[in-house]
This record gives C-alpha cells, structure tokens and sequence, in this order.
C-alpha cells in the first residue's frame, strides 16, 4: 500500500516537468496570437517595423532576431581562442594537476557570476575600454554585447569541451606517441578527432546558452530598435527588448513581446536539443 | 601526411601549441579577477552596519543627501529579505519535487516516459530566465491581479527544479543496484529502501546540486522583473510586490540619484554566489559517492 503511494508520488513529480514545458508552450501560443493575427506569422517574423504610436501601431521581429543571432555568432567566434585552450589546459595538458583544478575552480567561478554583474562591469569598464579603442561612438553596441557574451560562455563550452578531451583513450595518444608523434600531433590527429563531436556539441550548448542572456546583454547592446547595420551600432536582441518593454507594455505591444519570446523559447529549445542529442551519442561512444 | 624529416619544425610547432595553449588559459582567469577586484573596490567602502538593516531610500531622499555631500543614507535590507523570503519558498517545493522527479527517471530510465521528462529537463533547464519571467507574469501576476512575491517565488521555483532534477538523477543512477538488491532481501519495502538506503547515499551530491541550483537563480534577474517587480519598503508578505538584490542593482543602475549603492549591493550578492559556488564544490569533493 505504501509503496503504491510512493509510486504515484514519483510519478506525480515527474508530471510536473511536462506539465511546465507544455503549459509554457501552450501559454506563450496562446498570448501571442493576437500579435500574429494581425500581422500574419512571417510577416511579423520577417518586418523590421517597431511602430508604437496608438493607432498606428507596427510590429515586426526581424531587427530583435537579426541582433540575437549577431551577438550569438560573434560571441562564439570570440570565445572559442579562449575556451579551446582551457579545455586543452585542463583536460589534456595538466589533466589531474593542481593547476588545472585551480583553473577549473577560476571557470566555475566565473560561470557562477551573475549575468547583471557582468552587465555592470561591461557597462562601467569595458565600455570605456571600447571607447577608448574607438570601437564604437558609444562604447555600447553589438560588440560590446558580444564580447561580455563571449567571456560568459567560455567556462561552458571549456568544461564541456575538456569532458570530452578527458575521455579519449590513453592507449590511442600513445600509439601515436610510439609512432613518434609530437603533443601537438596527437592533439590533432588523434584528440580532436576523437572528442571532435563532443566538443561540436559543447559549443551548440554554449550557443543555446547566449541566445536567451538577458540582464549583461540588455545593458550593454544600446537598446534601439532598428535593423544593426555594422557590429559597432547598437540594436536589442529578442531577450533585451523583452526586457526593456514587457514592463508598461500592454495590448498590441504585450502581445508582439510574447510573441518575440515565443520565437526566442523555439529557438534555444531547437538549439538545446540538438545539443543534448548530439552530446547524449558523443558520450555514449 | 605527417612531415617525417623536418623534426625541428614539428617540435617547434608542438612548443608554439603548449605556450599558446596555457598563455590563452591564463587570459581566461582576467575577467574574474578584473570583476572581483572592481567590485571589491568600489563596494567594500559602502557596507557597514546601516547598509545591511535599512531600506533603499527614494530618489529624493539620495538626491538631498548627494547635494549636501555626505554619503546617501539606507541601504539593502529589503533586498535581502525579499532574496531570501523568495529563495525559501521556492527551494521548499522545488526540493522535494525536484529529488522525487529525479529518483522518479532514475528508477524508470528505460521507460518512453523517462526519457521523454529528461529531455524536457533539459530543455526547461535551457530556457532563457526572460521567457521563464513572462510565463510566470502571464500564469501568476495576471491572475492574481497584481505582482507579489509569490510569483517571483514560482518563477524561481521554475528555475530551479531542472537544476535539482538532474543532480539528483544522475547521482541516483551510479549508485550501485546491488545496494537496492541488498536493502529489498533484508525485507525492507520499496519506499522504506528509496528513502532510506538510496537517498541517504546519494545525500551528498544532492546537497551539492541544490546549494549549485540556489548559486544560479539567487543572482537572476530577468525572472523577477515582472513578476516580484521590487519595492522600496522592507516588506514581509509574500503576495505584495517585494525586492530582491539583483533586482535593487537593477534598480540603481537606471536611477542615477541612487548609483553610488551599486557596487555594495553587487559585492553582497557577488560574494554570497560565489562563497555558494566554493562550499558546493568542498562538500562535492568530501562527500564523493
């Protein structure tokens, strides 16, 4: 009889993960559709108007999505010079050492810091570091958002990445060491082949992580809300212009923002899975 | 092909990977350091006792205080009531639920069902904090008719779970069958086994997992800003709009008059994150399974 009990209850909580991701889904449908009645599905996704005056009211999506993909990508070309080698660092070079656990801590760490500290480091530092670079008339922009995306990816994809580097088999590398291969060899030709997929899987992780960041990319990216034209202007990504409006937004305009977190959640969800599928057979191997 | 005759090169080249490698390492460790030393500057001259038993003042209470020179009276204590009042109640539910689910897929991993709940685990667990902010405006606050605590609560709650989820399924699953095989032939029940054999063991990790799930959403933002929406007053009940921390430096960031309490705020919250980060690590490391 108790253990019947204690049964439905596993089950029971159990329950509750679908019921969350299902009511999300069927939520922000539903909460959108006003947005997309009126503007149509793609048109909505596809126009770059953002016209808030009553009456004459416009929304489109496309300036907010081109932004977060920009932000994204750049944020993963800069972290990866970075990211590549702490993996190598801790989980080839000085596997086991104290160094590298030292640096996995400094990783961790890092990881663990609030996403509106970094925004506020970016904001009072780093801006004026881009200033004084003359990167951008501002200081804030797409690449400033970018770079601070970067450094919070980087212990994700290391950690991830050097998982992987971990689990190559010792007696490959040494075959390659007998046959009078140098470390960067074997890091090359056996390493990265080996841990080639789960470290891929790392970065799509990575990516999933910096599509959704709020709080460092909202105070750093500018906040306008045209189409960006060069890396140096400033823009909004789907989760900062969420951010910035949801608050007094109300109507048309509610419903356009769900609608833009509609298309944000879709996003890191593709994202997400492909990444979890992806690491799930990596690890398997 | 391998370049046999050149050894030289090859050496050379594999001595240019290791420099680079622990040089572009080493880069990794400035932001932290650059962030801890900047806030730890700037934030240590503002706490003192006042800062931690008062609340925000108002714009104009600072700007007053600003104007005369002397240092803006107040400090975060509604932030930090309402952190943690949020915090508890959102880690009393999130826990259990959170370990039942967890024993729930590990003791089940080859059903469809399982399978199906991990991936959705994981894909709660990806879900940008904004998203999780507006489904709990949409699901709480307009319900209810109003922000409060409470829905700053669920929308922790919702972040959290996948976090202690997953911690717990994993611990769960390398623990040895043969302790569940031992603990059912001495003639202990199902229930009586899980509870008592099973999670004890894997206690440690748990712990570990929950004390990494508290590090992440104690410093989020995004979850809160429509849903606990912030207020001035120290408050005490949950179903009023309350502050929170990271919503305070929020707060301070888009108010110039109270920019000066900024950097104290975030060596408060900095430093509890981080000191939160270092125990799971330590008892991780003692309690290893």
């Amino acid at each position: 009889m108790q253990d019947k009990i204690f049964r439905v209850l596993l089950i029971l909580s159990a329950v509750v993960v679908p019921l969350i991701g299902g009511g999300i889904i069927y939520s922000l449908t539903v909460d959108s559709t006003g947005a997309f009645e009126q503007f149509g599905f793609w048109n909505f996704v596809f126009s770059d108007d953002w016209v808030t005056t009553a009456g004459k009211e416009k929304y489109g999506a496309l300036p907010f999505i081109t932004g977060t993909l920009l932000t994204t990508f750049l944020a993963l070309i800069m972290c990866i010079p970075f990211s590549l080698p702490v993996a190598l660092f801790t989980g080839e070079y000085f596997r086991g050492k104290k160094i590298a656990t030292f640096l996995g801590t400094v990783t961790d760490l890092l990881a663990g810091i609030p996403s509106i500290i970094y925004g506020l480091w970016g904001f009072y530092i780093l801006r004026g570091v881009f200033m004084e670079l003359n990167f951008s008339p501002q200081g804030s922009g797409i690449l400033t958002a970018a770079f601070v995306l970067a450094i919070m990816i980087v212990p994700y994809a290391a950690s991830l990445s050097a998982e992987f580097i971990k689990m190559v088999p010792s007696d490959l590398k040494e075959g390659a060491y007998a046959m009078g291969a140098t470390r960067a060899e074997v890091i090359r030709r056996v390493v990265f082949p080996m841990a080639g997929s789960g470290i891929f899987s790392a970065y799509i992780l990575a990516i999933g992580r910096a599509l959704g960041e709020t709080m460092a990319v909202t105070m750093l990216i500018g906040n306008t809300n045209q189409m960006p034209d060069t890396l140096r202007t400033t823009g909004n990504t789907m989760a900062s212009i969420i951010a910035n409006q949801f608050g007094e937004a109300d109507g048309l305009k509610l419903s356009s923002l769900i609608a833009i977190g509609l298309l944000l959640f879709l996003i890191t969800a593709v994202i997400n899975i492909i990444g979890k599928i992806l690491i799930r057979r990596a690890r398997r191997v | 092909m391998i370049q046999v005759n050149n050894i030289r090169l090859r050496i050379f080249r594999s001595r240019l990977l290791y420099v680079t490698v622990c040089v572009f390492s080493g880069l990794t460790a400035i932001p932290l350091l650059a962030i801890l030393g900047e806030v730890l500057i700037k934030g240590w001259k503002q706490l003192g006792w006042a800062f931690f038993t008062e609340a925000t003042p108002n714009a104009y209470k600072a700007m007053m205080a600003a104007s005369a020179g002397e240092p803006i009276p107040g400090g975060i204590a509604n932030g930090i009531i309402g952190t943690f009042l949020m915090l508890i109640i959102a880690a009393v539910v999130a826990i259990p639920v959170g370990i039942f689910c967890g024993i729930c897929l590990s003791e089940y991993r080859k059903s469809w069902f399982a399978t199906f709940v991990s991936y959705l685990t994981d894909l709660l667990q990806g879900t940008p904090s904004i998203i999780i902010g507006i489904i709990t405006y949409i699901w709480v606050v307009v319900p209810m008719k109003g922000y409060s605590a409470l829905a700053g609560s669920v929308a922790l709650f919702i972040m959290m779970l996948p976090l202690i989820i997953r911690s717990t399924e994993e611990t769960m699953k390398v623990l040895p069958e043969t302790l569940k095989e031992a603990g059912l032939a001495l003639g202990g029940s199902y229930w009586r086994v899980m509870l008592q054999v099973m999670l004890p063991s894997a206690l440690g990790s748990i712990f570990t997992g929950i004390l990494l799930a508290i590090s992440r959403v104690v410093g989020e933002t995004a979850p809160l800003m429509f849903t606990a929406l912030g207020g001035a007053a120290i408050s005490w009940n949950v179903t009023k709009p309350m502050s929170a921390v990271p919503l305070l430096i929020w707060e301070f960031f888009n108010d110039p008059n109270l920019q000066s309490l900024i950097w104290g705020a975030s060596l408060f919250l900095l430093t509890f994150v981080l000191l939160l980060n270092l125990l799971a690590k330590r008892i991780a490391k003692k309690w290893k399974i």
